[in-house]
């Protein structure tokens, strides 16, 4: 049965990523390496939740970057200046944040249209001119430092070495592999939540509300949930990505931010979780690997969306897998 | 089952539906018909919840449904199909199917999340049966089909499948046999005469006359958004006004 082949489908799938994710190390050469894969990994996670928004239930949020910095600022207050340990002002952040988005998102979401992707946007820059101009609270447009990752009394920081298990091992290592372990937390509650009566009612909110409603769905509902989801995501992911980085700047909060993830979603395939991923890994590497990306960044990102839109309306991974399968179709059989 | 009294609906000052009463027995295959935009989509739209009567009502069971939206009207055993197809095209056709079951899974948030054993359970029971229902309705060869894959006239019997799928007490078909060819129409006659030997109340809207007339135990000729006639098949083709507004013509 189909369905067989697409759990099968879908384990192969997470198992290649994990593979993908452990074969990393032997390959990187120095910390600039690990550094850009630890960023690469917070930031797909990010976008693997923000796809569970836009590309499986259809809903459009240009705004996602201020909840992934009010994770971030979250930590890096409660940390520095009202003694919490990093995991409960985490906690406290990614409470924040769905109360926010379900208080938001339950009148939106009840409007058809461009309701949702205007009222982000909106959240969006209010989040980020708060960010801007409290800066009693949050440091301002200078930012603001962040205390390391501490678990269970050790601190994670990529400055230090650590002795495990009679190895030594780089910071920058042990953060890798936290991020990476992150990543595949994310994929597979993503993938578990996609293959459940919960996401199919979220596919049919993209594929036919009415259909939906009509078979008992409530859809507001369900767009709720999946807007707090993904909310959620994005805040938890900006509370390591805080700790990671020791130290952020309303940039985080930032326009441009927002298009740069929903750009990651489109680019690498709209409901296509391990395309997302592989749009993240691209975006962040190109202006690494292009000097000049950075100076016309903005720009870049616009063209990239557009060109996607009209030549690869569904995104490369599923573009690529479309092209593969027609491919197989039309090479003769070998087998009896 | 279903009665409706004195139900109107305009849409600015076109009276799409006019002091419209009826009622629909337990267990019977009810036909409304009549020509293009006499309102019947509309009736439908107005009986599942979609649209707000401007005035009337609709008793479900003797219980007042008008207001309750289409989610709500679904839990009481009230579904359809539609006219122009309303099929997830981005799922499979079982998946399709699948979601028709919702109201019947209880599936919670962590268990979902987490894939518990509990969830993969019912999934499993869940997607028997859509599978079931797709041979039940002829679409069987079709399971492992992306919906978007699929030619028009699977597509009308898998939404029916879909509707099956929440078990509804009554089920509303809009214009099942539309662009259907004549063996495929032969075999929707025989999957509504077996929807209905189920015990479920269909109200169907047709213009094939030659399959409406068979199947169906009492029809409603709506012209204008109005009562024209209502009677058994053979009173309504006897019938003076039906013949000249709609069947003469
Ligand atoms: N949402 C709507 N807005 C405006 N007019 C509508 C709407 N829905 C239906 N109508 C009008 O109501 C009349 C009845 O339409 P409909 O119920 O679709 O007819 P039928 O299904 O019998 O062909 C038509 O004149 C149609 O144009
Ligand atoms: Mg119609």
């Amino acid at each position: 049965m189909r369905h067989m082949h697409s759990r099968w489908g879908s384990q192969i799938s997470f198992l290649s990523l994990a593979l993908v994710l452990v074969a990393l190390p032997f390959v990187m050469q120095n910390d600039f390496h690990f550094d850009i894969a630890t960023q690469i990994a917070i930031i797909a996670a990010t976008v693997v939740g923000l796809n569970l928004l836009v590309g499986f239930a259809g809903q459009v949020s240009l705004g996602h970057a201020a909840f992934f910095a009010i994770g971030a600022y979250s930590s890096a207050i409660l940390t520095s200046r009202y003694g919490f340990t990093p995991l409960p002002a985490m906690l406290a952040g990614a409470v924040g944040v769905a109360v926010l988005a379900l208080i938001l998102g339950k009148p939106i979401l009840r409007l058809k249209g461009h309701y949702l992707s205007m009222a982000t946007l909106g959240l969006g820059i209010i989040i980020a001119i708060i960010i801007n101009n409290e800066g009693w609270l949050t440091g301002g447009p200078d930012g603001i430092p962040v205390p390391p990752l501490s678990v269970f009394g050790m601190e994670l920081s990529i400055f230090e070495q650590y002795e495990i298990a009679g190895y030594t091992l780089s910071g920058t290592l042990l953060w890798y592999i936290l991020a990476a372990g992150l990543l595949l937390v994310a994929v597979w509650i993503a993938q578990n939540l996609i293959d459940s009566p919960i996401g199919r009612a979220l596919r049919a909110v993209h594929g036919s509300e009415v259909a939906a409603r009509v078979v008992g769905v409530d859809t507001t509902r369900y767009k709720a949930l999946v807007f707090v989801i993904s909310a959620v995501y994005a805040s938890v992911m900006g509370s390591f990505f805080a700790h990671y980085s020791g130290f952020i700047t309303p940039q985080i909060a930032s326009f441009q931010h927002s298009i740069e993830l929903i750009t990651m979603v489109v680019l690498g395939g709209m409901a296509s979780t391990y395309g997302v991923i592989l749009g993240a890994a691209l975006l962040l590497l190109l202006p690494q690997l292009l000097t000049d990306f950075q100076d016309y960044e903005m720009m870049m990102f616009g063209l990239i969306l557009m060109l996607t839109m009209i030549f690869m309306p569904k995104g490369l991974l599923p573009t690529f897998q479309q092209i593969l399968r027609r491919a197989l179709r039309r090479s003769p059989k070998t087998d009896p | 089952m279903i009665e409706v009294c004195d139900l109107d609906k305009s849409f600015g000052g076109l009276h799409a539906v006019d002091q419209l009463s009826f009622c629909v027995e337990a267990g019977q295959i009810y036909a409304v018909i009549g020509p293009n935009g006499a309102g019947k989509t509309t009736l439908f739209n107005l009986m599942t919840g979609l649209y707000i009567p401007d005035s009337g009502q609709i008793l479900l069971e003797g219980e007042n449904i008008v207001g309750l939206p289409p989610e709500q009207l679904a839990q009481k055993g009230l579904c359809r199909t539609f006219q122009n197809l309303q099929i997830c095209m981005n799922m499979t056709a079982l998946e399709n199917v699948m979601l028709g079951r919702h109201r019947h899974l209880q599936a919670g948030f962590l268990p979902s999340l987490l894939r518990l054993p509990s969830l993969r359970r019912s999934e499993r029971a869940c997607r028997e049966r859509a599978a079931a229902l797709m041979d039940f309705v002829g679409c069987g060869n079709y399971l492992r089909t992306e919906a978007s894959a699929m030619p028009y006239g699977a597509l009308k019997r898998l939404e029916i499948a879909r509707a099956l799928a929440s078990e509804p007490k009554v089920i509303l078909l809009d214009e099942p046999a539309a662009g259907l060819n004549g063996a495929e129409t032969a075999a929707l006659e025989q999957l509504i005469a077996d929807i209905a030997a189920q015990g479920v109340t269909v109200v169907l809207v047709e213009h094939d006359m030659k399959l409406v007339m068979s199947i169906s135990q009492r029809l409603l000729v709506l012209d204008y958004g109005r009562k024209l006639a209502e009677g058994n098949p053979d009173e309504i083709r006897k019938n003076p006004d039906v013949i000249a507004a709609y069947l003469g013509a």
